[in-house]
C-alpha cells in the first residue's frame, strides 16, 4: 500500500514538530556512527579507554561467575573419568613411561643449551612475565575474537603485550583498563603471527579464521611443507611475540596451505600469562640529523 | 490518538504520565541487561551466543510501535557496543538503521500479524549480524559471513520467546 500522503501524527503541532525531531536525531546519530566506525578503522585504539572503563566496571561480575562455570565444565570430565579409570590407567602408566625418557633428555638438552649459551655470552633470555591472570569471559556474541583478563594497568598489563597459557600462545592484550584488559585471540581473523614449523624450521604465517582455527600458509614456494600433526611456533620476527612459544598443531594438509588448532583452546583457558613484548627486532632509530 | 477509539488509560504510552515510573524505565532497562548479557564468564571460540540486547530491542519494537521515537537506538546501540567486542558505532548505526526502516514499514503495512513479526525480526536480525561482520571486516579485518551462520538461526529461533518475555514484562509495567 502506498504511504498516506500526509503522515501527521494528528493535529498537534508538538508531537508533529517532536516527529520531525525524532528523524533528524536518527539520521544524525547514524552519520555519526559510521563516522566512528570509519575513525575506528584508521585508529583501532581511538575509543579504547571508553570501553576499557566499562569493561572495568563489569570485571568484578565476571570474574565472580567464572569459578562457577570452571566447576561445572569439570564435573563432566570428572564422572567421565570415574568410568574409565580402568583402561585410563594402564593409559596414564604407559605415558609415564614414556615421558619419563623423555624427561632424561630434555633434562640433558636443557643442560647442553645453557652451557652453549654460556659459551656464546648471550645474556640470559628476558622473557619475564608481567603478571599472571585469569581469563574470565569472551566476546562470545561478536565476530572478534577477543577475551577479557582479570588483570589491567594497575598490575602492568598495557596494550600490545603477548599472552600465553602454559600449552602455548593465546593472543596478544589489545585494551586495557584499570582493573581488567581485553586480548585479541590468535584465532582473530585481523591476527597474523609469524611461526615456524619445529620439525623442520619453515617459516610460516598463521592468519587466524575467526571459527576457532588457524591457517597456515608457508613462505616458501613449492609443495607444502606441512604435515598432519606438526606443531608451530613463533619465531619472533616482527617484534610482538617472543620467539619458541608453541602456537598451534596441524589438522589439515591442503594443496598450498595447512589448517589449524590453537594448542591453548579458548574454551578451557584459566590462567594465562602476559609478557613483556619482544622488541629486539625493531631497527634502531635513525641517526639524529647532524649539521652540513 | 484517533478519535473514534474510547481512551483507555494505560492503552498508549502517550498515557505514561499516568503510569507507574517503572513503564519507562523497564523496557530501557531490560535491552541494556540483554546487551550486559555477553558478559558472563563463556569463552567461545565460535560467534555462538544470540545478541539478546538486540534480540529484546526488536521485542519491545514490535510489540508497542508507538513507544520509542527511532532515535532510541542509538543510546541504546552505544551501551552494546561498549561491552559487545563489536567496533564502537557499529551497533548504534545498525540499530538506528532498522528502526528508521521499521518507522517507514509501518506506514506502508496494510496488516501486522505473528508470522508478520517474525519475518520482520529475522530480517533485522540477519541485517544486523551481516552488518556486524561486514564492519569488523571494514575496521580491523578478517571474519566471514559463514561463521555468524549458526548464531542467526539460533536468534531468529529465538526471536518468539523474547517477544513473549516482552508481553509478559509489558503486561507488569503497566500494572
Amino acid at each position: 500500500m502506498a504511504p498516506p500522503r500526509l503522515r501527521r501524527p494528528g493535529f498537534s503541532r508538538r508531537a508533529q514538530y517532536g516527529l520531525f525531531a525524532a528523524y533528524v536525531i536518527a539520521v544524525a546519530g547514524i552519520v555519526v556512527a559510521l563516522l566512528l566506525l570509519v575513525a575506528a578503522r584508521f585508529d583501532p585504539q581511538g575509543f579504547s579507554a571508553l570501553r576499557a572503563t566499562a569493561n572495568d566496571l563489569a570485571a568484578p561480575a565476571t570474574s565472580a561467575g567464572r569459578g562457577l562455570v570452571d566447576g561445572a565444565t569439570t564435573i563432566g570430565e570428572e564422572i567421565g573419568a570415574y568410568w574409565r579409570a580402568g583402561t585410563q590407567n594402564a593409559e596414564l602408566r604407559r605415558e609415564i613411561e614414556a615421558s619419563r625418557a623423555k624427561l632424561v633428555e630434555a633434562r640433558a638438552i636443557d643442560f647442553e643449551n645453557r652451557r652453549l649459551k654460556r659459551l656464546l655470552n648471550l645474556v640470559g633470555d628476558k622473557r619475564e612475565t608481567v603478571a599472571v591472570v585469569r581469563v574470565i569471559g569472551s566476546s562470545a556474541s561478536s565476530t572478534r575474537r577477543l577475551v577479557t583478563l582479570s588483570a589491567g594497568r594497575t598490575a602492568g598489563v598495557e596494550p600490545g603485550q603477548p599472552i600465553r597459557s602454559a600449552e602455548g600462545l593465546i593472543g596478544r592484550v589489545v585494551e586495557a583498563g584499570q582493573i581488567s584488559s581485553r586480548a585479541l585471540l590468535i584465532t582473530d581473523g585481523s591476527s597474523v603471527v609469524p611461526v615456524q614449523i619445529i620439525r623442520s624450521g619453515v617459516a610460516a604465517l598463521a592468519t587466524g579464521q575467526g571459527d576457532g582455527s588457524i591457517e597456515l600458509r608457508s613462505l616458501i614456494a613449492g609443495a607444502s611443507p606441512f604435515r598432519r600433526g606438526d606443531v608451530v611456533m613463533t619465531t619472533g620476527a616482527g617484534g610482538i611475540y617472543p620467539a619458541g612459544i608453541p602456537v598451534a598443531v596441524v589438522t589439515k594438509v591442503t594443496r598450498d596451505a595447512a589448517r589449524a588448532m590453537p594448542l591453548a583452546d579458548p574454551a578451557r583457558l584459566d590462567f594465562a600469562m602476559v609478557l613483556r613484548p619482544l622488541q629486539s627486532d625493531l631497527p634502531p632509530p635513525p641517526p639524529a640529523p647532524t649539521g652540513p | 490518538m484517533n478519535g473514534s477509539r474510547p481512551r483507555v488509560v494505560g492503552m498508549d504510552d502517550d498515557d505514561i504520565v499516568l503510569l507507574p515510573r517503572r513503564a519507562r524505565w523497564v523496557p530501557i532497562a531490560t535491552v541494556l541487561a540483554g546487551s550486559l548479557v555477553t558478559l558472563l564468564p563463556i569463552v567461545a571460540d565460535w560467534p555462538l551466543l544470540p545478541p539478546f540486547g538486540l534480540l529484546m530491542l526488536l521485542g519491545w519494537r514490535l510489540l508497542r510501535p508507538e513507544m520509542w521515537p527511532s532515535w532510541i537506538a542509538l543510546p541504546l546501540g552505544l551501551f552494546d557496543d561498549l561491552f559487545s567486542g563489536q567496533p564502537l558505532g557499529s551497533a548504534m548505526a545498525l540499530w538506528t538503521i532498522v528502526f528508521v526502516a521499521f518507522d517507514m514499514m509501518d506506514n506502508r503495512a496494510v496488516w501486522r500479524d505473528y508470522w508478520m513479526d517474525w519475518l520482520t525480526a529475522a530480517a533485522a536480525i540477519i541485517f544486523c549480524l551481516a552488518g556486524g561482520v561486514g564492519l569488523v571486516a571494514f575496521t580491523t579485518g578478517g571474519g566471514h559471513l559463514l561463521a555468524i551462520v549458526p548464531q542467526t538461526i539460533i536468534t531468529i529461533l529465538l526471536f518468539p520467546a523474547a517477544m513473549r518475555l516482552c508481553a509478559a514484562l509489558d503486561r507488569w509495567r503497566l500494572r
